[in-house]
């Protein structure tokens, strides 16, 4: 796929005999870098773990370790850090690296040596950072990414100069292609190295700590090493003229997120139904060589209808984290932030929050850490506050359940656009609108605020790869399995008995129907039977176990035992009770781990207390709405 | 002089100063808006706001409301 020529690993400069080796015994390593230079790529790179990487600023937002076991030294620690322009914390994630880096963050040791990761084809910029960072006297390597692509480009500079400029050794790498690493291992040692003096090189650093002395600084400083840019890349621009134009802009955008809600039907549908006859045809068959046993109600009738009711939405989960892996790693995120500017600001907040809020599309506790790159504090709080009303991954299984069981397959825009994915697309939105109307409500009171200056910066777009797609792809993946095998294998079996005792009675004499029955009045209104309460009672813990209830509560009831799992719930349930129960899916908070992010990230437990209160509120009144109405019209 | 606000697209100009709150100030000059840096005004956002700027070969979004407090000097030539 790419063309790395690993020919010169740049790492002429440690050849120097005045090449210093680091003092002392170092046991933790940071790495630092202005925002999208690539830390977390080469964090990967020298670990051998899974940071998330992607393509726009801020995707790193707390501190990381690994074992720097990839070049060989899993004696030491490395740790991976937000990006920084400087040392002054603007925001939340450039505080977490500052802390890290002069060793006050709790329980965080404080680094024995930095890598300073700067990215080659803005070099003249980010040497600014290496002003203050040296200054912080920890031995220090600088290293040049993306070097290959510099130099590609016909950008050069002279690292002997650079390290002597500098007064640390500088190599040239390359994160992606994993060039140029071993000048890492050379700086760092060999364990049995004895601990050498601390260079006493004089580094001439600027003496006033500020921007404009940096910049003339590194300035200077580029041009006595001959650094000539790189050409920029010509299709960014280009890009950007048809993906930011007036017009094309924003239509390209509705046109990608309403091809993400179709393929998730015309692919993923039928990948999903394949997978589920596969599934319920081993059952049947382990059915049947257990033979007539209360071990085969359990475990096929309880926990293989169970977890496999939820595991058949695999297909369309990765589909959708397919998407969300293209948006984050070709650089468009950020330009879908540009164009929402203009709303965001309607609302009080501005375009930055766009970002957390679309990749809460895919889960709302990594976009609620996320939010840390918002530098206004009450502009974050009220995005933490929203972020679950984004429609994420785990809403996507009842979804698809309850429209394909109650939703015609009528095509409304030829091919293209069916009535499925048109309702999918409206419940989307439906959440959309309530994180935007109570983004706006919060804004205009509790969380007041003059509006904070928007200051964005666009990435050049990338070719996302093969490699790092399907990595997302596999990683979601395994999560999504280990949920199934642990939480909602866990529900099953608790559902299994509670609903096989009294012994031999029948489902509504169990003691699960008796609380199924005790709640019902509550959620009669709605249009919701007793089963689908004790699923809305499991769906605390997270909401796709929801699936996995009804599918063992249907499966344990000898009048829907033979059916499917849709059959049977239009057997079940109405119309209006089926549309209100997605509605009340997509306004209610059923996450424990929402709540519990949401109570790190705010400090306290009145956020949470807070949002559960109005979201539970909210979903109530919807679904009643939606079920009184549509009963009236059809 | 000017504000980097008032700029066409496809103008070139110097910083000259920032009128802004020293926090965001020091931010947006660690970004590399600080005097003597030359900027290039890029194109607008859909809405019309915001704009990117391209400076350092970087390409850097604000909102007309902070652009309005940068002084430029524009360059009659334009180009490099």
């Amino acid at each position: 796929m790419n063309d790395c020529c690993p020919t010169d690993t740049g790492i002429a400069v440690l050849e120097s005999p005045s090449v210093p080796r680091i003092p002392g015994k170092i046991r933790t390593v940071a790495l630092v870098g202005p925002p999208n230079s690539g830390k977390s790529t080469l964090f990967n790179r020298l670990t051998g773990l899974r940071q998330k990487v992607a393509n726009y600023p801020g995707v790193t937002v707390e501190q990381h370790f690994g074992k720097l076991s990839g070049i060989g030294r899993s004696d030491l620690v490395l740790i991976d850090l937000p990006g920084i322009y400087s040392l002054d914390s603007y925001s939340e994630d450039s505080r977490v690296a500052v802390e890290v880096l002069r060793g006050e963050m709790p329980g965080s040791p404080k680094p024995d040596a930095v890598l300073l990761v700067l990215d080659s084809l803005h070099l003249r910029r980010q040497l600014m950072l290496a002003a203050p960072v040296l200054s912080l006297g920890l031995p220090t390597l600088v290293l040049l990414n993306m070097s290959d692509l510099m130099e590609t480009r016909g950008g050069e500079v002279d690292t002997l100069a650079l390290a002597q400029e500098l007064g640390v050794p500088v190599a040239k790498i390359s994160a992606t292609h994993g060039t140029g690493l071993d000048a890492i291992a050379h700086f760092l040692g060999s364990k049995s190295d004895t601990p050498q003096a601390h260079h006493t090189i004089r580094l001439e650093l600027p003496v006033m700590g500020n921007a404009r002395s940096y910049r003339q600084w590194a300035t200077g400083i580029s041009t006595r090493t001959k650094y000539k840019a790189p050409f920029s890349s010509e299709w960014t621009r280009k890009l950007d003229e048809i993906l930011l134009h007036r017009v094309w802009g924003p239509l390209l955008f509705l046109v990608v997120v309403i091809a993400v809600f179709q393929v998730v039907f015309t692919i993923g549908q039928p990948l999903s139904d394949g997978f589920g006859a596969v599934l319920t045809s081993a059952g049947d068959k382990i059915g049947t060589y257990l033979g007539h046993s209360w071990i085969e109600s359990l475990l096929i009738d309880g926990v293989w209808k169970g977890v496999a009711s939820v595991l058949v939405f695999l297909p369309q989960i990765l589909l959708l984290f397919l998407f969300i892996g293209v948006l984050e790693d070709s650089g468009y995120l950020a330009r879908a932030a540009l164009i929402a500017d203009r709303v965001m600001r309607s609302i009080g907040l501005n375009g930055k929050a766009f970002i957390p809020l679309l990749s809460a599309y895919a889960c709302a506790v990594p976009a609620i850490m996320a939010t840390r790159t918002i530098e206004n504090k009450r502009d974050r709080f009220a995005t933490i506050l929203v972020a679950p009303f984004m429609t994420c991954s785990a809403r996507l299984p009842i979804y698809i359940l309850m429209i394909a069981a109650f939703v015609p397959n009528r095509r409304i825009l030829g091919d293209f656009f069916g009535m499925r994915a048109a309702v999918m697309l409206s419940l989307y939105l439906l959440g959309f609108l309530a994180a935007f109307g109570t983004a706006w409500l919060l804004k205009s009171s509790i969380l007041k605020t003059a509006s904070a200056p928007f200051i964005l910066e666009l990435p050049q777009y990338r070719l996302p790869t093969v490699r790092s797609l399907s990595l997302r792809v596999m990683d979601r993946g395994k999560v999504f399995l280990k949920q199934a095998g642990t939480i909602i294998l866990g529900v099953t079996i608790v559902l299994w008995i509670l609903s096989h005792i009294p012994f031999r009675s029948d489902l509504p004499q169990s003691v699960i129907g008796h609380i199924g029955l005790w709640i019902e009045p509550v959620i009669r209104p709605l249009g919701f039977n007793w089963k689908i309460g004790i699923g809305l009672l499991s769906s605390v813990v997270a909401r796709e176990v929801i699936v996995g209830t009804l599918g063992t509560l249907y499966g344990a009831d000898p009048a829907t035992q033979s059916l499917s799992l849709q059959a049977a719930l239009r057997h079940d349930l109405t119309l209006g009770g089926a549309m209100a129960l997605v509605v009340f899916f997509a306004f209610a908070m059923q996450c424990t781990s929402t709540l519990a992010i949401v109570r790190r990230e705010t400090n306290s437990w009145k956020w949470p207390a807070l949002q559960f209160a109005y979201m539970s509120a909210l979903a109530y009144i919807a679904a009643f709405a939606t079920n009184q109405i549509i009963t009236h019209l059809f | 002089m000017s504000a980097l606000s008032e700029l066409n697209v496809g103008t070139t100009a110097v910083v000259e100063s920032l009128d802004l709150p020293d926090e965001v100030g020091h931010h947006l000059m660690h970004m590399g808006f600080a005097p003597e840096a030359r900027v290039v005004v890029i194109r607008r956002a859909p809405a019309g706001d915001p704009t990117v700027y391209s400076i350092d070969g970087f390409e850097i979004a604000l909102r007309r409301e902070t652009a309005r407090h940068i002084r430029v000097r524009p360059q009659p030539d334009g180009g490099q």
